[in-house]
């Protein structure tokens, strides 16, 4: 296998560009939203809204204003695939079309996928959804064509003030921590990474810089396997299938006797 | 939102819809029929077995039913297959890990079962000419076998959709380890009501029937008790369901399809003849309800 390759997301230096977006539709091939139409959202520059079978980059613009508008900062984070370490989808993806590359990338292999969606509901992060055109479960493929081929993803290539950067994970995780450094003694104390140690689902390869909580940019604090439920909820089960078993024996071996006895009451 | 219930509530719905909830419900008859016909097979008495009959008969064309509404609700349909054998090697596939790849096989090796033993039911009626269908049921060694080992994978039909959706990360659903247990406990309810209600109907009024409702009547108070559980292991999570979900679980599954059918079990008098149907009806429709409610109410947080 060659090195662990993903993102590292500056979300400091993002400028909600979106350049991203389009970089990654283009190569992706990926269709235009509503038949080309363009529906605004009415409330942000965010009109991708979220991430989708066909928009697997999405800039998020929060807004941190207050009351009378006077003071106030945006966040700009441009979201993707995680491509998770233990990743959740590839874990309850029952026709094996999710696979891990050679690079510790996840990818979704259109033609084995179904269509199911557990992988949707799986996804702690909402980064899946299904491509009406293809009829399957799609997102970031982290441009796995490209790699092949020697070339960086086509969003971190168009990203013009390097807020989405490439590269192996050990060398984005020692920039990453060198940035957080200089924000901190810049004064920045909020500045921290998100995803890059193990115990976010053993790590994000793609990982972020966040200045504000994960909830703030829409991302989970804590996010789990799926697979934690199996055990207890497998005995919960078996439990109850037991009592039912229990209540079956009962009722219909002693029913003669229940019926010429304490159920004959007035 | 401004305080975090769960992280939970940052994944994406899957949009699984009407097709899901009719699925979770005739898989839950399917396994629920054949489970309880088992027990009646092997521990009720010989005059018993026309309504064990019935619990065959009601379970395979339930559980294709279900194979038809899973198979419609793929986004690539054509593509069923392919939750049992990797398209690419064409090897078999299984994932005990993944509860839909458990639950496929599951499904399948049910499908066995439940047709081997309406085959049973059909020679013991004499409207299959077929007199070595017969051993295929209790009480012969090789009955009982397949009726073990059927009635296993009916209960595991039954129960693992619940365990299914606890195995995800969105809300509700993975915030409790319990819906497996309540979707077990639900089967047998619905497939004992549906049971009464088909009995009554078809004039095989046994003495087993008696039974099977006072059965039923205990099956409704421990799944009373069991989605309190769910209620309480969810936590904070459980505000989730403080809108018209909530109210819909409150009034169309804890009063309709629990409270009425168990105060109707203990006042017989009630209604007369129609108590018995009155009941089972609620039950059934309570069992719907419930789905429903688990199913939407998920996804629209």
């Amino acid at each position: 296998m060659a090195e662990p390759v993903g993102f590292y997301t500056d979300t400091t230096v993002c400028i909600g560009c979106k350049a991203c977006e389009v970089a990654c539709k283009e190569w992706n091939q990926l269709p235009s939203t509503n038949g080309g139409v363009n529906t605004l959202s009415g409330d942000s520059y965010d009109n991708t809204r979220a991430l989708d079978g066909i928009h697997w980059r999405h800039v998020k613009f929060i807004e941190q204003f207050t009351e009378d508008r006077k003071d106030g900062r945006w966040l700009l984070m441009s979201d993707v695939c995680k491509h998770c370490v233990n990743a959740p989808c590839l874990e309850v993806c029952p026709t094996g079309a999710i696979v891990r590359t050679e690079f510790d990338s996840v990818v979704i292999q259109s033609d084995a996928c179904n269509g199911c969606r557990d992988c949707i509901a799986a996804c702690p992060f909402g980064v899946i959804e299904v491509n009406p055109a293809s009829g399957t479960a799609q997102k970031c493929t982290l441009c796995y064509d490209r790699l092949q081929g020697g070339l960086e993803p086509a969003c971190s290539k168009a990203c013009p003030t390097q807020s989405i950067q490439f590269g192996t994970i050990k060398e984005l995780k020692g920039r990453a921590q060198k940035r957080v450094d200089q924000l901190q003694q810049m004064g920045e104390k909020r500045a921290y990474l998100y995803g890059a140690d193990e115990k976010t689902l053993g790590g994000l390869n793609s990982f972020y810089l966040l200045v504000d909580k994960p909830e703030v940019y829409g991302l989970p604090p804590d996010p789990k396997m799926p697979t934690r439920n199996l055990e207890s909820g497998t005995w919960f089960s078996a439990f109850g299938a037991v009592l039912i078993g229990l209540m079956g024996v009962i009722n219909f071996r002693n029913r003669g006797a229940r019926e010429n006895g304490q159920e004959q009451r007035p | 939102m401004n305080t975090v219930l769960s992280s939970t509530f940052f994944s994406a719905p899957p949009d699984w819809g009407w097709l899901i909830v009719w699925y979770f419900f005739f898989g839950g008859l399917a396994g629920g029929c054949y489970f309880i016909a088992v027990l009646i097979d092997l521990f009720g008495r010989p005059e018993d077995r026309a309504l064990a009959r019935l619990g065959y008969y009601i379970a395979l064309p339930c559980l294709v039913i279900s194979a038809i509404l899973l198979t419609l609700d793929l986004g690539r349909p054509l593509r069923f297959w392919h939750m049992l054998i990797a398209s690419n090697t064409y090897q078999l596939l299984f994932k005990p890990w993944s509860p839909m790849s458990v639950g496929s096989w599951a499904l399948f090796i049910f499908g066995i079962f439940s047709l081997l033993a309406f085959l049973s039911a059909l020679a013991e009626d004499g409207r299959l000419q077929q007199p070595a269908a017969k051993s295929l049921r209790p009480p012969g060694a090789l009955g009982s076998i397949i009726a073990a080992i059927g009635g296993l994978f009916g209960f595991f039909v039954a129960g693992y959709t619940g365990v299914l959706l606890a195995v995800t990360n969105r809300p509700i659903w993975s915030d409790t380890p319990l819906l497996g247990m309540l979707f077990v406990v639900s089967a047998a309810s619905i497939s004992a009501a549906l049971m009464i209600l088909l009995a009554q109907k078809s004039g095989r009024t046994t003495p087993g029937l008696n039974a099977l409702h006072r059965l039923d009547s205990w099956v409704v108070a421990l799944e009373f008790v069991v989605l309190i559980a769910v209620m309480i292991s969810l936590g904070p999570v459980f505000r989730a369901w403080l809108n018209a979900w909530g109210l819909l679980l409150f009034f169309g599954v804890i009063v309709l399809g629990m409270l009425l059918p168990l105060a109707l079990y203990w006042r017989r008098q009630w209604l007369g003849d129609l108590n018995v149907t009155a009941s089972a009806a609620s039950v059934l429709a309570g069992g719907l309800i419930l789905r429903l409610v688990i199913v939407f109410s998920a996804q629209g947080v």
